[in-house]
């Protein structure tokens, strides 16, 4: 018998995965493992074809080939190929999706404790003391005062809509996070809390996550490995540190000198 | 002799629009779409329920046309005097006596029976409309029966009201399949969705049609710590004195003076004919 524990299995295994539009290239033949409890972070410049390589891994976009094996019961699950039915249920129970524009991720005439709700009425919920009572437990582990529950986001400031959006992502207790520059638009002081958020939910619950940013800070802080992207493809992987500290190829290297020293 | 087809609409259109009523009935709750017409009427005056009646109209037929409930307000006096006019259909403000009956924001009172149908006008034919705008999205949502954001409407609605404060379009799910706007009746009137007549609903600006059959199963949605209620005013009609109808409040002048009666005009006829007596009545004949 052969053990079936998670541990000795990647949770998302991608091989060969490509998107071109039309003639030109959004992502190529990009393959990685993510391990369970492990956080990849891609970076790399605009265009570089990073957000498409996650659109395409969390099913947003149809990629022109290649597999994303995903971890299901211990059986390794296509979704590429997977029915839409069962991809869009992958999608509001192990998968989260954290967009860059907590707008984009949020109802926002619905109030603070309706967004965390909705994940737990997808997928049946239908006790409301229930459903409050864990709305109201993640919107104040997101550190959102438990008194703003029944406000909408159209009354919260970027950094609290943006950690009611990690709320909402994460109460079903999903396997799986993408993230698509969290931080962005948001101030220095405002993004170290977020970070600081992030590292100790994803570690308190042992999420595994991809990260797009091009921000080296965040990668730095929280990814534990490193996908550098130039041109629609991977040009360089190892851990954070050692890509960070030691980068090898030339683009790398030009995109580790440019960060600002203060 | 008149120079319309019979009921107003050319018989391309009827088969048309039969075809979509039947497959409404084939699959209680699906919206079915069709390519409504316009009519002689401002979209919001019930096109499409006055299109889905002159497909199902048959010159044998006996019309009743109720907007609220009541037979002699302008929305179904117009709409019964067209028929009158272009299907010269017999017309009647007696439930029992009608075959088809036309209603807008009302179930009648009275029990209706397996040889009478009822076509209801409909603004609204999306149930997430509000929640999710966009139409590829919740045509999808229908098809893999994904319906969690039902529910957070009527969260909303306990998170700020502490009760479930939707008194109209209460959404129900049909035959454990599809959710349905039930069209904006109170939902008072929302048990009386599983009834012995055909049920028909018709959107003309939407341009959708849906169905329930006969005995269809329909359950309001709710939830399990806040079950479905049924609300009305909690008074007697002052005319009859039916305690059990769903009462409309009249504003008798600006000193605060008000009355409530049956918003079902034709029921509140016939108690007044049996003998009933509300405490607003006045003496003697109460129908010349």
């Amino acid at each position: 018998m052969k053990d079936m524990s998670v541990q000795d299995r990647p949770l998302l295994r991608v091989e060969g995965l490509t998107k071109f539009y039309g003639g030109r290239i959004g992502c190529e033949g990009v393959g990685f493992d993510l391990w369970p409890g492990e956080v990849m972070g891609i970076v790399g410049e605009s265009g570089s074809g990073k957000t498409t390589l996650l659109n395409c891994l969390a099913g947003h976009l149809a990629p022109d080939a290649g597999r994303v094996l995903f971890d299901l019961d211990g059986e390794a699950v296509d979704t590429v190929t997977m029915s839409e039915p069962a991809r869009r249920k992958l999608g509001r129970t192990d998968w989260a999706f954290v967009h860059q524009h907590a707008a984009d991720g949020l109802r926002m005439n619905v109030s603070a404790g309706g967004n965390v709700g909705e994940r737990l009425m997808a997928v049946g919920a239908r006790h409301y003391g229930d459903i409050r009572a864990s709305a109201l437990d993640w919107i104040e582990r997101v550190e959102i005062p438990g008194d703003r529950i029944d406000d909408r986001p159209t009354a919260f400031s970027g950094g609290m809509r943006q950690r009611l959006q990690i709320a909402r992502n994460l109460v079903t207790g999903p396997r799986l996070v993408f993230m698509d520059e969290p931080t962005g638009g948001l101030d220095v002081s405002v993004q170290a809390r977020l970070l600081d958020l992030l590292r100790g939910l994803v570690r308190e619950m042992g999420l595994s996550a991809i990260i797009v940013t091009h921000d080296l800070a965040v990668v730095r802080l929280l990814a534990d490995r490193l996908m550098v992207m130039k041109d629609g493809h991977v040009v360089e992987t190892g851990l954070t540190d050692q890509v960070l500290d030691d980068p090898q190829h030339g683009y790398t290297q030009l995109l580790v000198s440019s960060v600002l020293q203060v | 002799m008149s120079d319309y087809n019979f009921a107003y609409l050319d018989e391309q259109t009827k088969r048309m629009i039969r075809r979509a009523i039947l497959k409404g009935l084939a699959i209680p709750g699906y919206q079915v779409p069709f390519a409504s017409r316009e009519m002689p009427m401002p979209y919001g005056w019930g096109t499409g329920g006055v299109q889905v009646s002159a497909a199902t109209l048959t010159p044998d037929d006996t019309l009743k046309v109720i907007d609220q409930g009541a037979d002699d307000t302008t929305n179904a006096v117009s709409i019964r005097k067209f028929f009158e006019k272009t299907a010269k259909v017999a017309v009647t403000e007696r439930t029992a006596e009608a075959t088809i009956i036309q209603t807008r924001h009302r179930i009648p009172e009275e029990d209706l029976t397996e040889d009478q149908i009822l076509v209801y006008q409909v603004p609204i034919p999306e149930p997430l409309r509000f929640l999710e705008p966009s139409e590829v999205e919740t045509r999808k949502m229908h098809a893999l029966e994904e319906y969690g954001l039902m529910h957070v409407k009527l969260y909303e609605d306990i998170a700020r009201h502490g009760e479930i404060s939707t008194a109209y379009a209460y959404p129900v799910k049909v035959e454990d399949r599809y959710v349905m706007d039930p069209s904006p009746i109170p939902k008072f009137d929302n048990p009386k969705l599983e009834m012995a007549g055909i049920q028909l609903f018709g959107a003309g600006r939407e341009q959708r049609i849906y169905a329930l059959p006969p005995y269809t199963r329909v359950v309001s949605l709710d939830f399990e710590d806040h079950p479905f209620e049924r609300t009305r005013a909690q008074e007697d009609c002052g005319l009859c004195g039916a305690g059990d109808s769903y009462l409309d409040e009249v504003i008798m002048d600006d000193a605060g003076a008000r009355m409530f009666v049956c918003s079902d005009t034709d029921y509140c006829r016939a108690r007044r004919e049996a003998g009933h007596r509300g405490a607003m009545a006045g003496e003697g004949e109460a129908f010349a």
